[in-house]
C-alpha cells in the first residue's frame, strides 16, 4: 500500500507534524495481558459502591427504578447498538420507526404536539429551550425568567450555553420557598421564556397554570422541565398551556451512570417545530403507499441552516431514547401510573416518619411527589456519614447550591425502596444526634 | 435563466421592481434554482415597520438548504404577501410573479443607484457558474 501511494515508509505519512510532536514518549506502565487487564479493571470496578451494594436515598435529578430485563435484551440487538445516524431511511426503518414511537410517546406524556429525537441530557434539553425561544422573537426579546427551583446544573448549562450572548438571566434571586407565582412580577414585554420545574428541584407540586398565563399576556414563552415518571400520575405540562416540555428521561428505563449517558427529552407546540433543535422523525408513505418513515424538517438543522439554525446539536441520545420508548411500552399507561404512585405514596410514608423524629423537620408543607427536604440536626454531611457506615446512601446536601439551607437534606424514594428500607432509614436517622 | 430588464437586483440575488416610490421584493429565478425545490418561506417582516438596506425580510428554506432574503431598499413596508407561506413553491414556479414577498415604500430614492441592473446581474451569475 505504501508503495501504491508514492511513500517509502510508514513514518513518511506524518511529515506534516512538527518534528518534535511526531512520536513522543508516553509514560505509561508496561503492556498486560488481557488476563491482567481484566483483573485489574475487576479491582476498579469494585471500589465502587452502588445502588446494588447500598440502600439508595438520593435523587435530585437522577433516580434508583426497576429496568425490567426487556429493555436491555431489546437495546443489545446489534441493529439498535450499532446503527448511527439514520439518514438513510432506505436502510433505517427500525430505527426510525423506533424514534418515530419514542417522540409519540414523549407527546402523550407531556401534552406537547411533537416531541425531537432528544438531547443529551435533561440539563441540555433545558437550555435548548433558551434558544428556540431567543430564536422564536428573533433576538428582540432578550430576557429570561430562570426559577431559582430549577435544578442548580441545569441552571449551569443554561448560563454556560449564553455565555456572552445578548440573554438576560434573572428570577434566582426569588424566595425559594415562593412557588411559581414569584417570578411573575419579572416578566415584561423583552421576556422571551419562563423557565420552571415540575415537580421542582424539592419535588413540590405546583399548579402553574397562573404563571403561564401571565407569561403569555406579556407575549412570552413558558417552558418546564419535568420529571416524566412523575406524568405518570400528575397533570401533563401542555394542560397548564406549556409551550416548551423539558425533561431529564433517565427514570424511564435508564441505569444510574456517572456522567451519562442520559437522556434529554424535548417537545413542543407545532408552531414551534421549525425552530426546535434537533434531529426529528416523520411518518410518511414510499412510492407504493406503504407507511414508511424518514428525517425531516431537516432544513432546521445546522448542516442545512448553518449559522442560521437555532442551535448546533443535531444529533440524539438515540440508545437512550430507545431504551425509554421500550419501558414506557412495557409498562403501559397504568403500569406507568402505578410505579409513579408507588414512589409517591412510599415518599409520603418516609416523610411522615422522618418528621415524626426529634430534631428533624419538613422544610414545607407544599405537596411534594417523591422528594422532599428535611431539616437536620446536623450538617448533612456528619449524616450521610453516618448513614453510608450503616449501608445507606444519604440524600443530597442542598447547602452546596442554597446557602439558605444549610443542613436541609433532599431526600428521594422510589418503588426500589421496600418498607423495611424506610424503616431503616428513620431508624439510623434517629441514632445519628444520640451519637 | 430568465433576467426582467425592468428590475434590479442585488449581488444576493434578490429583486426589486419600482412603481413610482414603492419597490416589490423577491427572489431571483437564479436563486430558486440553486436552491432547488422550496418547501417553506417565513417573512419576517410586517406592514407599517420601518426597514433599512439589507435587513432580513423572509427566511426561504428547501430540500438542500436555507437562505435569508435581504431587502435591497429602505423604507416602510406597505404590504406583505400572506399568500406566499402556504404555497413556497410558487418562489419556483413564478419567482417574479406570484412569488413577490414584501413592498417598501422607498425613504432613499437614491440606493436605487448602486443596484445591479439586468445586464450587470446576468454577468455577475455567469461568473458564478
Amino acid at each position: 500500500m505504501l508503495a501504491t501511494i508514492g511513500v517509502e515508509r510508514l513514518e513518511d505519512l506524518f511529515q506534516d507534524v512538527p518534528a518534535s510532536f511526531r512520536f513522543p514518549e508516553l509514560n505509561l506502565p508496561p503492556a498486560l495481558t488481557e488476563m491482567e487487564a481484566f483483573a485489574e479493571m475487576q479491582d476498579l470496578a469494585s471500589a465502587n459502591e452502588s445502588t446494588h451494594d447500598l440502600v439508595c436515598f438520593l435523587g435530585a435529578g437522577a433516580y434508583h427504578h426497576y429496568i425490567p430485563a426487556a429493555v436491555d435484551a431489546i437495546l443489545r440487538r446489534g441493529e439498535f447498538l450499532t446503527a448511527y445516524t439514520p439518514y438513510q431511511p432506505e436502510v433505517s426503518q427500525g430505527t426510525l420507526r423506533a424514534i418515530f414511537d419514542y417522540q409519540s410517546l414523549i407527546t402523550s406524556l407531556t401534552g406537547m404536539d411533537v416531541s425531537n429525537a432528544s438531547h443529551y441530557d435533561g440539563a441540555t434539553a433545558a437550555a435548548e429551550a433558551v434558544s428556540l425561544a431567543y430564536a422564536n422573537f428573533r433576538g428582540k426579546r432578550t430576557k429570561v425568567v430562570l426559577s431559582p427551583n430549577l435544578h442548580p446544573h441545569y441552571r449551569q448549562t443554561i448560563h454556560t450555553y449564553n455565555h456572552g450572548s445578548a440573554i438576560e438571566i434573572t428570577g434566582e434571586q426569588v424566595d425559594i420557598r415562593m412557588g411559581p407565582k414569584a417570578l411573575i412580577p419579572l416578566i415584561d414585554e423583552n421576556t422571551a421564556l419562563v423557565i420552571v420545574q415540575y415537580p421542582d428541584f424539592f419535588g413540590r407540586i405546583y399548579d402553574h397554570t397562573a404563571l403561564v398565563e401571565a407569561a403569555h399576556a406579556k407575549g412570552a414563552l413558558v417552558s418546564i422541565s419535568a420529571n416524566p415518571l412523575a406524568l405518570g400520575m400528575l397533570k401533563a405540562p401542555g394542560e397548564f398551556g406549556a409551550d416548551i416540555v423539558t425533561g431529564e428521561g433517565q427514570p424511564l428505563g435508564i441505569p444510574l451512570t456517572y456522567g451519562g449517558p442520559y437522556l434529554g427529552i424535548f417537545a413542543t407546540r407545532t408552531e414551534y417545530v421549525r425552530k426546535m433543535a434537533g434531529r426529528l422523525v416523520g411518518e410518511t408513505v414510499d412510492n407504493r403507499g406503504q407507511k414508511a418513515y424518514v428525517l425531516t424538517l431537516t432544513a432546521r438543522e445546522q448542516h442545512i441552516r448553518r449559522e442560521k439554525a437555532t442551535s448546533n446539536i443535531c444529533t440524539n441520545q438515540g440508545l437512550m431514547a430507545l431504551a425509554s420508548a421500550v419501558y414506557l411500552s412495557l409498562l403501559g399507561k397504568h403500569g406507568l401510573r402505578q410505579v409513579s404512585e408507588l414512589c409517591y405514596h412510599k415518599a409520603h410514608y418516609a416523610a411522615r416518619q422522618i418528621s415524626q423524629l426529634e430534631g428533624y423537620e419538613l422544610w414545607n408543607s407544599t405537596p411534594f411527589y417523591h422528594e422532599f427536604v428535611v431539616r437536620c440536626p446536623l450538617p448533612v454531611e456528619e449524616i450521610n456519614a453516618y448513614l453510608l457506615e450503616n449501608g445507606i446512601l444519604g440524600g443530597y446536601d442542598l447547602g452546596q447550591d442554597y446557602p439558605e439551607l444549610e443542613s436541609h437534606v433532599l431526600l428521594a424514594v422510589t418503588e426500589m425502596n421496600s418498607r423495611e428500607e424506610i424503616d431503616l432509614l428513620v431508624e439510623t436517622l434517629a441514632e445519628v444526634p444520640h451519637e | 435563466m430568465n433576467i426582467p430588464y425592468d428590475l434590479k437586483y442585488t449581488k444576493n440575488d434578490e429583486w426589486v421592481r419600482i412603481e413610482g416610490n414603492v419597490g416589490t421584493v423577491g427572489i431571483t429565478d437564479y436563486a430558486q434554482d440553486q436552491l432547488s425545490d422550496i418547501v417553506y418561506v417565513e417573512i419576517i417582516v410586517a406592514e407599517g415597520e420601518q426597514v433599512s438596506q439589507g435587513d432580513t425580510c423572509a427566511t426561504v428554506e428547501s430540500v438542500k438548504a436555507a437562505a435569508d432574503v435581504y431587502l435591497p431598499v429602505s423604507g416602510v413596508i406597505t404590504a406583505v404577501n400572506e399568500d406566499l407561506p402556504d404555497a413556497p413553491e410558487t418562489i419556483n414556479s413564478d419567482p417574479y410573479g406570484k412569488a413577490w414577498m414584501v413592498k417598501v415604500e422607498l425613504s432613499d430614492p437614491n440606493e436605487l443607484d448602486g443596484l445591479l441592473e439586468a445586464e450587470g446581474y446576468q454577468q455577475l451569475i455567469a461568473s458564478k457558474e
